[in-house]
């Protein structure tokens, strides 16, 4: 029905009274979790699934790539996905065997996986290494321990959003010139709740705003000068 | 009398958690671990809780083992054994064991020893404290789940 179509995966935020999950077949996002720590991966795993997300948790990069399907042993990485689509991989930056910066590189080269927004983690904020990681292709770096602010802020990130590319640029942006004023956000319209279902008026950018990208607050520089001050 | 003793119970576990802040044993990871738990993870904080000690008591006793070898000089193997301790103690909210582990690593990176052998004995101290007083706590809700019956979900600790 016409309703569905139009706002299948917009913020749900701004539409609490409507039922989305007639869409529900790529409702969810499916996030890959990298991690070698067992709490770790019991902890993300629940933040993420709290935050409506379906989770793939896995102790290594080998087995992240196995599971993506970029194995060393299969060069032809147009298998696919084990069943799933992933629409964010988030790992630990620390790992044995391959670190998290490895698999970030493996993934941003591969020409099947590339598009995948790729977010690091790690317990040690060091501006060389989020430099690094960013300069790679990473769209966030998040000091542990992860909180559900960061996993909330992560949903811009996931590739059924098509605000998404607009969020990551700018964090890059911030992270770069911290005084730079973020751009407004797109002015992709979902349907008013309170409005007749009959042909919405989709290009006045009118009453509804989409939720504004993170405040500078909730940016991940801002927040490592914060604990850095400690 | 039911509501007396729940009322009670979960006054005795503010109690316990505001001392285990004060005293800067946890910090506002747990929290944040306790916001995660509700009725369809009921038991997610002593879930996680529970692997943490698991991989904390596997941790100790390789640290204890390198540090008792009188040939020792693997510190580059006692750093990860601390990275691992550091960053799961992080993220459960075990401020104090954390902060120990942070020094331990100095004292590895600087090759001492003597240092790493005190460093050793605090963190097993303050783990044994910290393993009494979260079970402690946990048995305290548990008392509270009893008695308050079918209530639910697990008051939040504000």
């Amino acid at each position: 029905m016409a309703r569905n179509g139009v706002v299948s995966w917009r913020r749900r935020s701004e539409l609490d009274g409507l039922d989305l999950s007639p869409m529900s077949n790529s409702g969810e996002a499916h996030v890959l979790a990298v991690d070698d720590s067992l709490v770790d991966r019991t902890v993300i795993e629940r933040l993420l699934r709290i935050s409506s997300c379906k989770v793939t948790a896995v102790d290594s990069g080998f087995r992240a790539l196995q599971f993506l399907g970029l194995d060393e042993e299969d060069k032809s990485s147009s298998v696919g996905f084990d069943g799933l689509k992933v629409d964010l991989i988030i790992t630990d930056y620390c790992m044995p065997g391959m670190t998290g910066y490895e698999l970030l590189k493996k993934i941003k080269e591969s020409s099947t996986l590339k598009e995948i927004p790729v977010v690091i983690m790690s317990s040690e904020n060091v501006l060389a290494r989020i430099d690094r990681c960013l300069e790679e292709g990473a769209e966030d770096f998040i000091v542990k321990p992860v909180k559900l602010s960061d996993v909330k802020r992560l949903k811009d990130y996931m590739t059924k959003d098509a605000g998404g590319v607009e969020e990551s640029g700018i964090n890059k942006r911030k992270l770069r010139e911290p005084s730079e004023q973020p751009p407004s956000p797109p002015s992709i319209l979902p349907l008013s709740p309170t409005s007749s279902l009959s042909s919405p008026p989709l290009s006045s950018a009118s009453s509804l705003s989409v939720p504004s990208s993170p405040t500078s607050l909730d940016s991940p520089i801002t927040r490592l000068k914060m604990t850095n001050s400690d | 009398m039911l509501g007396l003793g729940v009322d009670r119970l979960r006054a005795d576990m503010n109690r316990l958690l505001a001392m285990l802040f004060h005293q800067g044993v946890l910090d506002e990871q747990f929290l944040q671990l306790q916001q995660l738990q509700d009725e369809s993870s009921p038991n997610f904080v002593s879930e996680v809780v529970n692997i943490y000690f698991q991989e904390s008591e596997k941790l100790l006793r390789n640290l204890r083992e390198l540090l008792m070898d009188k040939e020792f000089s693997d510190y580059k193997k006692m750093g990860i054994h601390l990275n691992q301790f550091i960053g799961s103690s992080s993220s459960i909210g075990a401020k104090r064991l954390r902060n120990v582990c942070v020094a331990f690593r100095a004292a590895s990176e600087q090759h001492n020893r003597t240092g790493c052998l005190r460093a050793l004995e605090l963190l097993e101290h303050d783990y044994c404290y910290l393993k009494n007083k979260l079970h402690e706590l946990f048995q305290i809700e548990q008392q509270r789940i009893l008695a308050a019956g079918v209530r639910y979900p697990i008051q939040q600790i504000n």
